[in-house]
Order: C-alpha cells, then sequence, then structure tokens
C-alpha cells in the first residue's frame, strides 16, 4: 500500500527530491538555522561541509522532523511536509542516519533492520512472530548482506563494534524502498579500511536514491558528492562541485585549512 | 533489564519441543499435580492467589520490562473488571447486578478494563520514567476515592458482596482445586502469550521504542500509538486478574484496589524480576507467602516490616530480583543465555 502511493507520488512530483525555502530554527535566542534554501534534484548526491555548529544535524533534524523548524517550508517531492510528524516523513521515502548511532541495545542485528523494513510497511502490530519466509525477513537478509553484516546477524546491538554498530545505522536506513536518505557523519569513528568500504557502499547505492551526507572527512564527503553546499553559523554560503569547493580560498580558510574538528 | 528481555532472540531455530523447553514441561507437570499434595488452604490462598497477582504483576512486566513504562495503575485496571463481574454479574448487595451470565460478564469486563488501561496509557504515555509513575499513582489514587465516595456505581465504600465464580460443567469454579486449576489455565495463557508476543512483531516494536523511541519514529512508526496498544494488551492481563481476584473474594469494594494493594503489585513485579514474564509469578509466590506467615514469624504489628526489608535485601543484592539472584548463583547459566550469535 504505501510502495504503491510512492510510487504514485514519484509521478506526480517535480524534479526536485527535497526543497527548503526559508527553513530557520531557533532555540531561544540562539540562532542554530536562518533562511535556509536548498533545492536538490531526485537522485542528487549533495555534500554538506561546515564546521561543528554550522547548523548542519539542525538541518537534519528539520527535514526528518525531529525537532521541528520555527519558520519555512519543506516540500519532499513536491509534497509539503513541514507540519508532518516524523514518522508520516519516513512512510513517503524519507531516511536518515544519526551522528551518534540510535540504535536498539536489546535487539539482534536481524532484528533491528526487520523493524527498519516494516516500519514503512504493513503489519506493524502484528501479534505473530513474523517467519523466516517473510517479505521484510527476506528484505532485511539481503541488506544485512549489503552492509556486510551477515556474520553477526544474530548478534545483540549492544555486543557490536563502534565500526559494525556504524554500518548497522546505514543499514537501518537502507530499509523499505528509501527515496531519498539524510547521512549524518556516517565516517565518524571509523577506521581507514571501513571508510572504503562506507564509500563502496554509498556509491553502490541504486541511481534514483539521492542523498545528503554530512562528512568531515572530505575523502568521503567529495567522493560520493556530485554537489558540495557549505554551511557557516547557521546559514548556506557556498555551493559548488567539489572541485570548485575544493580550490575555493575562501572555504579553505573558514574549514578546510583552519579544521575546527 | 533492557539487555535481557530481548536475549531469546538469538537462540538458533529449534523444533517445538525444545522450543518449549525442559524447564516448562517440568513446571507444568509439577504444577498439575500439585493439588495431590497440597492442602485446601494451599490450593487457594497460597497458589491461586499467587497467580492471580502473578498475572497483575505480568500486565506490568509487560509494560514495564518490553516497554520502559512503570505503572502503579494495574490494580486499578483489575478493580475495573472487578467491579463490572459485580455490576453485570449477581450480588447481594441490592444495588445493580443485572444478573447477565457469566460468559456475557467476563468479555465486557476485561474489554471494559483494557479500555480504560488503553485510556491510562493514552494520558501517561506524555510522561517518562517516574513522571509515569506519578500520573498512574494520581490516577490508582483519584479511583479509589472516587470509588468510596460514589454510591451509584461503586456502592461507596462497602463496595459489592456476594459475587460467586460460575457453576457449569457441574462443577463450581469456587471449590479449592477447580479454582486452583482455573487459575493455573489463565495464569499458564497468560504467561504464554506474554512470552511469545515478546518475539512477535509488535513485542520487538515495543522493546526497540523501549530503547530508543527517537529512532524507532525515523523508521516510521508511529511511536505513541504503540504505547497505547501495549498498556491495551496490558489491560487485557489485568482485566483477567481483576475477574480471578473477585472471583476469589466474593466481594470487591475500595479496599480492593487500594494504594497499598498497587504498591504490592509493583513490588511484586519489581522482586521477581522484570527481565522475564516467569518473574512476576515468582515474585507473587515470594511475597504471597511473606503476607500469609510473616505475621506468625514476627507478629501483627511487624509483619509489614518484614516484607520491607526483604524486598530492601533482594533489590539491594540484586537490582534485577529473584532473576538476577538466580543469574548470580548460576553466572555460567546467565553468560550462556546472554551469549549472542555463533
Amino acid at each position: 500500500m504505501t510502495e504503491n502511493l510512492a510510487a504514485n507520488r514519484l509521478q506526480s512530483s517535480g524534479a526536485y527530491a527535497l526543497e527548503l525555502d526559508g527553513v530557520a530554527r531557533h532555540f531561544g535566542a540562539l540562532v542554530a538555522l536562518s533562511g535556509i534554501d536548498m533545492r536538490i534534484a531526485a537522485g542528487e548526491r549533495r555534500a554538506v561541509l561546515g564546521s561543528n555548529g554550522a547548523g548542519k544535524t539542525t538541518l537534519f533534524n528539520a527535514v526528518t522532523g525531529d525537532f521541528l523548524p520555527t519558520a519555512g517550508r519543506i516540500r519532499f517531492f513536491g509534497e509539503d511536509i513541514t507540519d508532518l510528524p516524523p514518522h508520516e516523513r519516513i512512510r513517503r521515502g524519507l531516511r536518515r542516519t544519526y551522528q551518534i548511532s540510535q540504535l536498539f541495545k536489546g535487539l539482534s542485528v536481524l532484528d533491528s533492520i526487520f523493524l527498519a523494513c516494516r516500519g514503512v510497511s504493513r503489519r506493524r502490530f502484528s501479534l505473530l512472530r513474523p517467519a523466516a519466509a517473510d517479505v521484510n525477513m527476506v528484505q532485511a537478509r539481503s541488506i544485512l548482506e549489503a552492509v556486510h553484516l551477515d556474520a553477526h546477524r544474530d548478534a545483540l546491538v549492544a555486543t557490536l563494534s563502534h565500526g559494525q554498530q556504524r554500518q548497522l545505522e546505514i543499514a537501518l536506513a537502507l530499509a523499505g524502498a528509501p527515496r531519498f536518505i539524510l547521512f549524518d557523519e556516517p565516517a565518524a569513528g571509523l577506521s581507514p579500511t571501513e571508510r572504503r568500504d562506507l564509500v563502496a557502499i554509498l556509491n553502490a547505492l541504486p541511481k534514483h536514491i539521492g542523498f545528503i551526507i554530512i562528512e568531515h572527512d572530505l575523502d568521503v564527503a567529495l567522493r560520493v558528492a556530485d554537489y558540495v553546499s557549505m554551511m557557516h553559523n547557521g546559514r548556506l554560503f557556498k555551493e559548488g562541485t567539489p572541485q570548485e569547493i575544493e580550490a575555493d580560498p575562501e572555504v579553505q580558510q573558514i574549514y578546510l585549512g583552519g579544521k575546527h574538528g | 533489564m533492557s539487555l535481557t528481555a530481548a536475549t531469546d532472540g538469538a537462540m538458533p531455530q529449534q523444533n517445538w519441543l525444545d522450543k518449549l523447553g525442559a524447564a516448562h514441561i517440568l513446571l507444568a507437570v509439577a504444577l498439575l499435580l500439585y493439588p495431590l499434595v497440597a492442602s485446601d488452604f494451599f490450593l487457594t490462598q497460597i497458589a491461586g492467589y499467587s497467580m492471580i497477582f502473578g498475572v497483575l504483576a505480568l500486565s506490568l512486566m509487560l509494560l514495564a520490562g518490553y516497554g520502559g513504562m512503570l505503572s502503579l495503575a494495574q490494580i486499578t485496571v483489575a478493580g475495573i473488571a472487578a467491579y463490572a463481574v459485580a455490576i453485570l454479574g449477581n450480588n447481594t448487595s441490592n444495588v445493580l447486578g443485572f444478573g447477565w451470565p457469566w460468559w456475557i460478564v467476563v468479555p465486557f469486563a476485561v474489554a471494559a478494563a483494557a479500555v480504560s488501561s488503553a485510556l491510562i496509557g493514552w494520558i501517561s504515555v506524555r510522561t517518562e520514567g517516574i513522571y509515569t509513575l506519578m500520573i498512574t499513582l494520581a490516577i490508582a489514587t483519584a479511583t479509589f476515592y472516587f470509588a468510596q465516595q460514589n454510591y451509584a456505581i461503586f456502592n461507596g465504600h462497602s463496595g459489592y458482596a456476594g459475587i460467586h465464580a460460575p457453576v457449569f460443567w457441574g462443577i463450581d469454579w469456587r471449590d479449592p482445586k477447580p479454582f486452583y486449576y482455573l487459575c493455573l489455565g489463565l495464569a499458564a495463557l497468560s504467561y504464554a502469550a506474554v512470552l511469545y508476543g515478546s518475539r512477535s512483531t509488535f513485542g520487538m516494536t515495543l522493546q526497540a521504542i523501549r530503547d530508543n523511541p527517537r529512532r524507532m519514529r525515523a523508521l516510521g512508526y508511529h511511536v505513541t500509538a504503540h504505547k497505547v496498544f501495549a498498556w491495551f494488551l496490558a489491560g487485557i492481563l489485568a482485566g483477567l486478574a481483576g475477574v480471578l481476584l473477585v472471583w476469589f473474594n466474593g466481594r470487591v469494594s475500595p479496599g480492593t484496589i487500594g494504594v497499598d494493594v498497587a504498591i504490592d503489585v509493583l513490588v511484586i513485579a519489581v522482586i521477581g524480576g522484570l527481565r522475564h514474564p516467569i518473574g512476576s509469578f515468582l515474585g507473587a509466590i515470594v511475597v504471597i507467602l511473606m503476607q500469609t506467615f510473616a505475621i506468625d514469624i514476627v507478629g501483627a504489628e511487624r509483619f509489614n516490616t518484614l516484607i520491607g526489608l526483604v524486598f530492601l535485601v533482594i533489590v539491594f543484592v540484586s537490582p534485577d530480583g529473584i532473576l538476577g539472584l538466580w543469574g548470580r548463583i548460576k553466572p555460567h547459566f546467565a553468560q550462556e543465555s546472554l551469549r549472542a550469535g555463533p
């Protein structure tokens, strides 16, 4: 049911996966985001760079509805989702990962991914145990392989290493036919090898799935993105191709030169 | 608590006999044969009564162990079912008493309890932790005083008397042996349902919401709806316990749903342990035995002190209750069940 609705919407929607008009977020007197205008085409891969406190994660929270924006409108594939609760946005094909892993420590890896698949499907309230052949279980097992966690499928999430938990973060976002994903520093705390795996996973995503990636590691960010947005003090101040951004003197001074962490 | 409630997720596929477990089969045989050796007093006042409070504590374990929601209103929900039995069926208090047959009264009473529980849940799920406890305590207290002062529905402080368990198939189900088997049957059914349900889709969503509600929203779940549904299910269990309780006592009054009883239910669940459904029944047996025999040991004026001390010692030694104690006595056992994956 959800999938059909999503498909209909895809046909009727415009060319943009995500449109932000004047999105702002204030925490009391603190302006975390102000006047963000952004257009991201369907299937586009965008990197958002900026120092800590630039408002990148706040931007994600506004888009997913974790924290509502105080001003502005957000459209997802042409539909205004500004006032929708988070779960309704997710059911429309939006996904996200978290900078600090947000997982279910008492559940197994496979069950976690199963829940991610079931969350955008039917029978969320089922009082029956899912069969091994359940369509969401089958989906979960294939995602498990895609993120190289099949060896840990029955492990409790609490027992996973940091790197494995980051992989599971991504697995949860890939579940159930996503149309657009927000990756919040997916490479945080990963080893160089794990970073290479991450780049491979992101580049292997189906072409119709667009994403925004917040990432401090430019080796990761500029390798997976088509286009880059720079944020500073809650504002977007520069956009360009990875090459332009890397070469820009102002960018180098604010971000690449004096890296804040 | 949160780590272990879902550990059976790590178990490999087994046939149904293995799944059922040797421990469960042994326990079932022992409980079925118990009436051969037990006196009527031990059949009803100890075993039957423990199983009633076990089911009541189980409804709290479902909310707290799997859902992370603490409640002091479980006895209130059970009381609603008990009052419904008195009002819809027969009583000798000359107030209301529609005289409906038991097989209509019981479903109505349990449904009333479940809906009330869902309502209490809907009010309290906006809060977390200690605040949920406070709101449910307020609801329990308010209901107690309302029942005490309302004569039209609750018949005031005297409540309803003369409520009799049904008689059918030529059996009076309040006789010691039938009542014991009735309690055993419903307790076993409730226990099996919770154990099975903990690995159902809904059971997993509830545990995931306990661990991380924000992430569950970001996976497409309406977290509030899942919590309220958990309250509804817990209300079915509490309602069943309430029906058994009113048949056991033969009467129901505000004292049945007092705050002291509400605390008893919490103490039973915590003493037993919230990590596994069996804990509720272990806790119930310990507390009911203490309530029954502490008077003989330390006298009528000090028995609550003894119960309080035992509670303190158990919680101090093992925050996971009796289940946690078992884990300490058998560390290898606990490790095995905690070990995950191949």
